[in-house]
């Protein structure tokens, strides 16, 4: 079946509810930024977000309260330093305090692999001793192997309510094409129940080779169109990552009034995203 | 005295790029590791092979990337593949040679924290976190370690093990400590050039003991030194580029 195409509000609006789990995926590339955006200006709250890599959009969203819980690997601004917004959040509780469900790239990358296979759980080699697995032994334990003895770590399989993945391109099937990084974005896909994606473009036909990564439209509940929509993040091939802003965030955020006036002004203020890149002089 | 004509800095990338073979497998972390790696595939390891976690395999980036999936490491790789295949079918599968490593603190066995600073549920300091560096700990045949060497960071106790690594070497701004062979114990191996084993004893959190022979590292060379900021200076004009997106009318 086709996914019908939508505005970013009308998706956002119809799918994701208040307390839901939600996975806005992307590996620095790819990162739905529209979407995240669009969450936070329809007060969505209460919500468990999953990210292996939070980075500055769930520290836009867990900053402007969306957030109850954070389940993540890595929780820095890359090449930067911290993400203040969410320390924030972990070490004074402030919008309000932050459940965390932490762990490695390789567990959280297994996690949503099971999610995806239907599977209650992941294995991974135990010889990857961290406090982390007793800091979280909600979602990991050890279990043996049936075959040989040998002990493992099992972590919990991860199954959001909403996936949210940002493209280079969609037909008018609804396929969507992903190229360059994907991290873990296939696996977060298609462990959810309800898959929501943007694009950069839609055209005719995707121009994929027999191996690319297309996603069948009849795995996606819908499509909105969203030229620039990882922006700061990247779309190769259309735009690159604005380092420069990455940089520029560590200033903005370390503050809570320097962030909530720069929230106020450019995605409060701004009634979409062209208007938003707009409001940043990124497009014209 | 004079000052060295490098930077503290530029001396630790120097002295991390030299540990590396050419042909070695090398699981890349960003910042200074990335810069070492780069470092070595542009002067004496041309056929190094590096693995950004990102999925990048085999990326031989013209500047350093700010970020583990910036779009250059994309564009010059061999291939590009899901993440969860670069941990489970390249990391844990044995496939790499070498890993890098840093952290905010690191004991005398080499063990790290990336997590957080005080109680994990109240912590004063909320790190990063771990991303792959457990697993990269675990997995690579051999691990380097790269960090600022200080009292308060090299400690008596960590607040948090994140990692249990057991580095071959931990390159710091003062020299390279490696693990005593029977105790597994950190003693400094070598200094740099103006540097005393007192000098590293003061910015270490435990009595650190000292090899022996302490080795002297040769300072970085000319060629070293120039590759390194060429690297550097593309990589600067690279960041500073302002992002225009065309949007349809």
């Amino acid at each position: 079946m086709r996914p019908p195409l939508l505005s970013l509000r009308e998706a956002i609006a119809t799918h994701v509810r208040d307390g839901a789990q939600v996975a806005l995926e992307g590996f620095t590339h790819l990162i739905p930024f529209a979407a995240g955006h669009e969450i936070i200006r329809q007060r969505r709250r209460d919500l468990t977000l999953l990210r292996m890599t939070p980075d500055l959009i769930y520290d836009q969203m867990i900053g402007m309260g969306c957030a109850r819980a954070l389940v993540f690997s890595w929780g820095g601004n890359p090449g930067v330093g911290s993400l203040h917004r969410l320390r924030d959040a972990v070490e004074h509780g402030w919008p309000h305090t932050l459940e965390l469900d932490e762990q490695t790239h390789a567990a959280m990358a297994a996690r949503y692999c099971a999610g995806a296979s239907g599977l209650p759980f992941a294995v991974l080699r135990a010889a990857t001793d961290t406090d982390l697995r007793r800091a979280n032994t909600a979602h990991s334990a050890a279990v043996a192997c049936p075959f040989t003895g040998e002990i493992l770590t099992a972590v919990r399989a991860l199954t959001p309510d909403v996936t949210i993945l940002h493209a280079q391109r969609a037909d008018h099937d609804g396929n969507v094409l992903m190229e360059g990084i994907v991290g873990a974005s296939r696996e977060a896909a298609l462990a959810a129940r309800t898959l929501l994606v943007t694009v950069e473009e839609i055209v005719p036909a995707l121009g994929a080779g027999p191996n690319a990564y297309v996603i069948p439209g009849w795995q996606i509940a819908a499509i909105a169109h969203v030229p620039g929509g990882a922006y700061p993040s990247y779309a190769l091939g259309h735009y690159e990552r604005d380092n420069r802003f990455y940089q520029d965030w560590d200033g903005i955020a370390r503050t809570r009034d320097s962030f909530l006036a720069w929230m106020t002004q450019h995605v409060l203020g701004s009634a979409d995203h062209a208007a938003f890149l707009r409001s940043l002089g990124v497009a014209a | 005295m004079t000052a060295p004509a490098y930077s503290a800095d530029e001396m630790m990338t120097v002295a991390a790029a030299r540990r590396l073979r050419d042909g070695a497998v090398c699981f890349v972390g960003i910042g200074l590791p990335s810069a070492a790696c780069n470092l070595a595939r542009l002067t004496h390891a041309p056929d190094l092979v590096l693995i950004y976690e990102s999925g990048t395999v085999g990326t031989r980036p013209t500047v350093l990337p700010l970020s583990i999936g910036d779009g250059e490491l994309a564009s010059t790789a061999t291939s590009v593949i899901p993440l969860p295949e670069i941990f489970a079918h390249y990391l844990q599968r044995g496939r790499v040679d070498v890993g890098f490593l840093g952290a905010a603190q690191l004991d005398r066995l080499g063990r790290l924290n990336s997590t957080a600073i005080g109680p994990y549920a109240k912590p004063s300091v909320r790190l990063p976190g771990s991303g792959g560096a457990p697993e990269i700990g675990a997995a690579a045949r051999e691990v380097f370690v790269v960090m600022k060497q200080s009292a308060r960071t090299f400690v008596e106790r960590l607040d948090f093990v994140t990692t249990r690594a057991r580095p071959a070497a931990v390159i710091t701004d003062l020299g390279v400590l490696e693990p005593d062979p029977h105790s597994r114990e950190l003693r400094v191996c070598a200094t740099f050039a103006g540097v005393t084993v007192d000098q590293m004893r003061a910015e270490c959190g435990w009595p650190l003991q000292a090899a022996a022979t302490v080795q002297r590292i040769t300072p970085p060379t000319d060629h070293e030194l120039e590759v390194l900021r060429a690297l550097g200076a593309r990589t600067a004009a690279a960041h500073g580029r302002p992002v225009r997106i065309s949007l349809p009318t």
